[in-house]
């Protein structure tokens, strides 16, 4: 062991600094051979405690996360040893004799294998309540605490709290195993969790957003990539993983620009401003770039590599295509123009693949621009417009459909239907720079 | 790990299903319980009279209530259990996948929790 001496707030540094960048993995190893989440939690929590009482008297160890598995596996074992002793009298001994014989750091973490892709597909399992995924996956890979993820879900942390142990409990008592799923079960089960890593950044994107200050990065957005990179890099072939990281990476490109109207307005809240009218040049260059690869290398799993998840023969998947949307919006930076024909052609294509509201609306905005306003009114007006009453009411709910209608309107000459349609969207958001903007635009079209 | 599986399904009279739509059911009966035992996982398996044949017993202040009918009175009913052994979640689903009534009803997998051995219980693990 290194012996290092060092004070306890850098001990704490340390421990925090391996908690970050370790905790998913670790706690996939410990849980992966028990099924068991909830104590291999529990085990990891008190080897972080240890490693606090221990590291600024004794050093940080050279090797901080092996370290740390270590003490949480003999944890693990004293807690069987005393449920054992609590149910069932007979103890095989040879389990437990072997405990003291396991020296520290006498571990290679590295060649343990990578078990956080295992705890994704747990935590998105079909047998699992899908709106406690994106929680689980927060809580188990990224060791986000009840309260935080609470937070974001607008859920009392003590009612999240509960719902993430009923989850943990499933997993064990009905040994959902932590497994990759096989080749041909992959299209069913991967879908799943790159809609629950998607639902993670997409409840950051509403959480808004400055700067986290206890990572020193984009919070929640940034974790939400970090995730899609590592599903992304560990299935290595799947291009849906890519194009998802693709996206998640050029959305967080544009966040600058996005925010940049916080500072100028000088006042206590956002100001919102549309994409067209983002300052481009605030945009991440780095991250665009990265965007782009990332794409690309959608792009050539897809043509080369199994076609699994979700995509089908003909087009990209949904991810892929939402990820070009981004790529083109991106280009602006570059070439000082969007490209609204190629825009159609994605989002025609995203509708043919996954039909969604957002993607309906979005492709009746852009058919506005290639087609004049009135093209665009006639699609815009066509969403839902036969459909049964719920649907319709789905679509009277939907600030997009009314902020995209009231722009085509206005584009249109129609100003006093535009300044109505203006005034519903700002009804409809909770966002008060987007809210802002629109009554600005209700009164001044 | 044992896991039961509890299939659901609308119950319909021999008269109702029409004689061959009847042989067909049992020879898919039949031939999922002989591929659950070939692949070793087969340990128990019941299919259940109709719940008309049903008698449901309750007590309510030391007395006991005898009723005709089922537990809870719903257009599905419990027809039938596999009682199988497999490695996981995951088998289980996969075995409940196969399972004839999928075609016509819901089945539930369901972890056991303790099962008994000459009349001892113990731990489903």
């Amino acid at each position: 062991m290194a012996a290092k001496y060092v004070n306890g707030q850098e001990a704490r540094l340390a421990a925090e600094r391996a908690a970050r960048a370790s905790y998913g993995r670790l706690l996939a190893l410990l849980a992966a051979s028990t099924g068991d989440l909830a104590g291999a939690e529990d085990a990891l929590s008190a080897a972080f405690e240890q490693a606090l009482a221990t590291w600024p008297a004794g050093g940080v160890p050279r090797n901080p996360e092996a370290w740390l598995l270590t003490v949480a596996r003999n944890q693990q074992r004293d807690s069987w040893k005393s449920a054992y002793h609590r149910t069932f009298a007979p103890l095989d001994d040879a389990v437990l004799t072997g405990r003291d014989a396991v020296l520290l750091e006498d571990v290679d973490v590295d060649a343990m294998g990578e078990k956080r892709l295992e705890l994704l597909f747990v935590c998105a399992h079909p047998a699992i309540d899908p709106g406690i995924r994106t929680p689980l996956m927060l809580q188990t890979v990224l060791g986000f605490d009840a309260a935080r993820i609470g937070t974001a879900f607008a859920v009392p942390a003590a009612a999240m709290a509960q719902r993430l142990v009923r989850a943990k409990k499933k997993i064990k008592q009905a040994r959902i195993p932590f497994t990759i799923p096989e080749r041909q079960a992959m299209p069913v089960r991967l879908p799943a969790v790159l809609e629950a890593i998607y639902g993670c950044y997409a409840m950051a994107w509403d959480e808004g957003g400055t700067a986290d200050g206890a990572t020193g990065e984009v919070g929640m957005r940034g974790e939400a990539r970090y995730l899609a990179l590592t599903l992304a890099r560990l299935l290595d072939s799947e291009p849906e993983a890519w194009g998802l990281a693709a996206l998640i990476t050029f959305s967080l490109a544009r966040v600058p620009g996005r925010e940049a109207a916080v500072a100028d307005s000088g006042g206590p809240g956002a100001v919102f401003r549309p994409l067209e009218e983002q300052d481009c040049g605030l945009w991440d260059a780095r991250l665009i770039a990265e965007g782009d690869a990332l794409l690309r290398r959608a792009a050539s799993a897809w043509t080369g590599g199994p076609v699994s998840s979700g995509a089908t023969g003909a087009s990209p998947g949904r991810f892929q295509l939402e990820a070009a949307i981004q790529a083109v919006h991106c280009a602006r930076a570059r070439t000082g123009a969007t490209d609204w024909a190629a825009l159609r052609t994605l989002y025609t294509a995203l509708v043919a693949v996954a039909p969604s509201l957002g993607a309906r609306v979005a492709l009746a905005a852009v058919i506005g621009r290639v087609d004049g306003p009135d093209a665009g009114l006639s699609a815009i007006d066509a969403i839902g417009d036969g459909g049964p009453r719920q649907v319709r009411a789905a679509v009277e709910r939907f600030q997009p459909f009314h902020a995209a209608r009231a722009e085509l309107l206005a584009g249109a000459g129609r100003t006093n239907e535009a300044s109505a349609e203006f005034a519903s969207a700002a009804r409809l958001t909770l966002r008060p720079g987007v809210q802002d903007y629109l009554l600005r635009r209700a009164e001044n079209g | 790990m044992r896991y039961t599986l509890l299939l659901h399904y609308p119950e319909m009279g021999a008269a109702e299903l029409g004689e061959e739509a009847l042989a067909e059911g049992q020879r898919a009966f039949s031939s999922y319980a002989a591929t659950l035992h070939q692949a070793g996982v087969l340990l128990a398996a019941e299919v259940l009279q109709p719940s008309a044949n049903t008698t449901t017993l309750t007590m309510a202040d030391g007395q006991l209530y005898v009723q005709d009918g089922p537990f809870a009175d719903t257009k599905e009913q419990l027809g039938g259990t596999f009682v199988i052994d497999v490695p996981d979640l995951d088998a289980a689903i996969e075995w409940g996948r196969q399972a004839p009534a999928i075609g016509w009803g819901a089945i539930e997998v369901r972890p056991g929790a303790t099962f008994t051995v000459d009349g001892a219980w113990r731990p489903n693990t």
